[in-house]
């Protein structure tokens, strides 16, 4: 037995422990106090969650599975408080705590100037406790808590400027949204509970193993089905992905904390996690695939035409997140799990990479005022440079290896198909030119945001506008380390190690499977997939040359539009007129939500629920009773009249009246 | 021949009836005050005939309490009254009205 507090549990709770120290007594620290406190419980938590990745690898056990007592128990139902660590979990327990860790670093200087100070520090930690309570729980329904949780987080960090109005709106926005997405996770839930009796992942992964491939739509279908709607409002995928835009809103270490780097990557945790069920459901694992396919093609699109830097990160993200899903959409969960890491990675880098860019300059995001800020801030521009390498698929950079990946698996998986390859290389051309747009419009060419108007979005740091100028070195060790890991976090997929390190978590599921004979099936396929790999080489490799080559072609063509001819752009959308407004308005999806849902569910509360059941049945009732009451104390109050002989009078009635019944009573 | 204690009771009654009807009919305070006297005293004679008849001495016992405390009654009573008229003047009850919503 080891020592109690040696076990993974600590993982979780080091944050909470940091949150609510600064969250009951940060009014009282100064700033150096509560970043130290921030700091020093989430690297704690980082340094474990290693001690336990090294422990869970040299023991060569698939998972660990650690249960601290019963939390709920209904007849045979019960869930624990318990702690699942394999192989999977562990990736994501590394992302979460180291990513998170560094952001933390880069908010101690990014946040130096704004008010709340502590509140920030806390709600970021608290994030990093639900967080990590998602990666870490052994059942569905702490996932769920960990997914509430970081729900939760994520609208008081979108909302951390409550001052300003869209900046509360947005947060509203992404928690609503959620909620759509949670309705269908719930559902799910109780369908587990229903058909499987439990919520622990072993149990039910071991259950739903012999279970059938379902060849219709069957329980596993819609258990599959209402996850992904889950996932779709976590992950920000169509058709509610409209809250990730608005949520650029917080400050940018959140952006890149939260919705970049870690939570928006718990949709794809979850459908990875259940793998066991989606391989089994290949209605669902299609739709996935269509909605990933779908997202990433058009939030790329969208991301080409903003102007405001960090919407061009939020949109990359949507659409990164879509490759992530088309990953896993064709079965090929560890690609989907790779792209997520090394994800985490560079979009981290990019956004901070652009906290740093606003923050140098004084508040503003618009591209269209920035230029020429290699020359100030040289770190900042390589940095993000090399991440913008990463997520456009530059060999060696860490995205060149995931996206290939995903892609390759996209065109060869026996769930793939050729439409989802082409589409996945098309938003490959196309994250490429946005990528690179937004490095030469910032970085390179002059500088055109001599003449500031002020009003950046920023609020604190209108304050102090100057000339552009670089970061304290507190932000840019993030950005070098994050660097290094988009360069090199893409090597651990080189032959195809990553994806044998998540064999144990991945339940292989074929076709043809036939509950009786699992364990033939599996061989069998395993030594089919290692007999195509070797004919597939020509065609994988001339795959990776054309999503190479599009690579190329999205620089090439950004740098033709944006540093050599920069007049052209305007002119292309001059030209192209109709279309281009559609796509800068992003589809006017955000007006159609409002026109057909929101704006009748706001009539129909209004009229319907508010006036008429609320102001006419819930109040009119009550009033009625008043006025009832009212009524009658009108009438009996005639009967004080003060006159003492009126109340003798009354008296002597009585007393007759009490005579008048006994005598006829006695006498009867 | 002893008289029958019907008659004592009609007799008690009679005198119940004329205090309830002047406490009813006059205004005067002291004209009520009067009435009250009467119909005490009508109930005491009622008790006087039960005890008289019943050959005890409860009946006894509660008419020298009623008499007790109808003496202090007066009493406070007439100082009630006097201050009554000191402040409003006039000892019609129907004026002395405070009481009145």
């Amino acid at each position: 037995m080891k020592l109690f507090f040696w076990q993974p549990w600590l993982i979780p709770i080091l944050p909470l422990v940091g949150a609510l120290l600064n969250g009951l007594f940060g009014k009282r620290f100064t700033k150096p106090v509560v970043a130290t406190i921030a700091l020093l419980f989430t690297g704690a938590s980082f340094l474990f969650a290693c001690v336990h990745a090294y422990t869970l690898t040299s023991s060569g056990a698939a998972a660990l599975e650690t249960s601290y007592g019963t939390w709920i128990r209904a007849g045979n139902f019960s869930v624990d408080f318990g702690i699942y660590l394999d192989h999977l979990s562990l990736i994501m327990m590394l992302v979460v705590t180291g990513v998170g860790f560094l952001i933390h670093v880069y908010a101690v200087a990014y946040m130096e100037h704004e008010g709340g100070y502590y509140r920030f520090f806390t709600y970021l930690n608290f994030f990093m406790f639900f967080m990590l309570t998602l990666v870490l729980a052994n059942n569905y329904l702490l996932m769920f808590v960990g997914w509430e949780g970081v729900g939760l987080a994520s609208y008081l960090l979108i909302g951390f400027f409550f001052l300003k109005d869209s900046a509360a709106n947005a947060g509203k926005k992404a928690f609503i949204t959620n909620r759509v997405g949670d309705f269908g996770f719930l559902i799910a839930l109780f369908l587990l509970i229903q058909h499987f009796g439990t919520l622990r992942y072993a149990a039910v992964f071991s259950i739903a193993s012999h279970f059938p491939v379902e060849t219709g739509a069957g329980v596993l279908t819609a258990i599959g089905l209402l996850m992904l709607v889950g996932a779709c409002g976590k992950s920000a995928q169509i058709p509610l992905y409209v809250w990730l835009p608005d949520a650029m809103e917080g400050p940018t270490p959140v952006s890149a904390l939260i919705h970049a780097a870690t939570m928006v990557t718990a949709g794809v945790y979850m459908v990875c996690r259940s793998n066991a069920i989606f391989s089994r459901a290949p209605i669902a694992l299609l739709a996935v695939a269509i909605i990933g396919t779908l997202t990433c093609f058009f939030a790329a699109t969208i991301g080409i035409t903003q102007t405001d830097i960090k919407r061009v990160l939020a949109y990359s993200t949507v659409s990164q997140l879509g490759y992530m899903f088309m990953a896993a959409g064709v079965a090929a969960y560890s690609a989907s799990v790779f792209h997520l890491m090394t994800h985490a990675f560079f979009k981290a880098l990019l956004f901070l990479g652009a906290g740093a860019v606003i923050h140098g300059i004084g508040g503003e995001q618009d591209m269209r005022k920035m230029g020429g800020l290699r020359k100030y801030m040289p770190w900042t521009c390589w940095t993000m440079v090399i991440a913008t390498l990463a997520i456009s698929g530059f060999p060696p950079f860490a995205g060149f290896f995931s996206k290939d990946e995903i892609l390759w698996q996209a065109f060869s998986s026996s769930h793939g198909s050729k439409i989802f390859w082409f589409v996945g290389i098309l938003t490959a051309f196309m994250t490429s030119f946005y990528m690179f747009r937004l490095v030469f419009l910032t970085f390179f060419g002059e500088y055109r945001g001599a003449e500031p108007e002020g009003h950046g979005a920023q609020s604190a740091h209108d304050d102090h506008r100057h000339t552009p100028h670089e970061s304290p070195w507190l932000m840019l060790a993030p950005l070098v380390l994050l660097g290094v890991l988009s360069v090199i976090g893409g090597w651990v997929g080189i032959g195809n190690r990553f994806e044998h390190f998540l064999d144990p978590v991945i339940q292989k599921v074929s076709v043809e499977q036939d509950a009786a004979h699992v364990g033939e099936t599996v061989t069998t396929l395993v030594s089919e997939g290692e007999g195509a790999a070797g004919e597939n080489k020509g065609l994988e490799n001339l795959l990776m040359g054309i999503s190479v080559f599009v690579a190329f072609a999205g620089l090439g063509l950004a740098w033709f539009l944006y540093v050599k001819d920069p007049a052209l752009p305007a002119k292309i959308a001059e030209a192209t007129g109709g279309l281009y407004r559609l796509v800068l308005n992003k589809y006017w999806i955000d007006e159609l939500y409002s026109a057909v849902i929101i704006g009748p569910l706001v009539a129909f509360s209004r009229v319907v629920l508010w006036q008429t059941v609320d102001q006419k049945v819930i109040d009119g009732s009550i009033n009625e009773v008043a006025v009832a009451a009212r009524d009658v104390s009108q009438v009996v109050r005639q009967q004080q009249s003060g006159l003492v002989r009126s109340y003798a009078g009354w008296v002597a009635a009585g007393a007759a009246a009490v005579v008048a019944y006994m005598v006829w009573m006695g006498t009867r | 021949m002893t008289v029958p204690i019907s008659y004592y009771l009609l007799l008690s009654a009679f005198l119940f009836a004329c205090g309830v009807t002047g406490f009813l009919i006059k205004r005067n305070i002291i004209t009520l005050f009067m009435s009250i006297e009467l119909m005490l005293n009508g109930v005491n004679l009622s008790f006087i005939a039960f005890a008289t008849r019943l050959g005890t001495l409860d009946g006894h016992i509660f008419v020298f309490f009623v008499m007790v405390v109808a003496a202090a009654e007066a009493a406070v009573g007439l100082a009630i009254i006097i201050s009554v008229y000191r402040t409003r003047e006039t000892l019609n009850v129907d004026r002395v009205n405070l009481l009145k919503l």
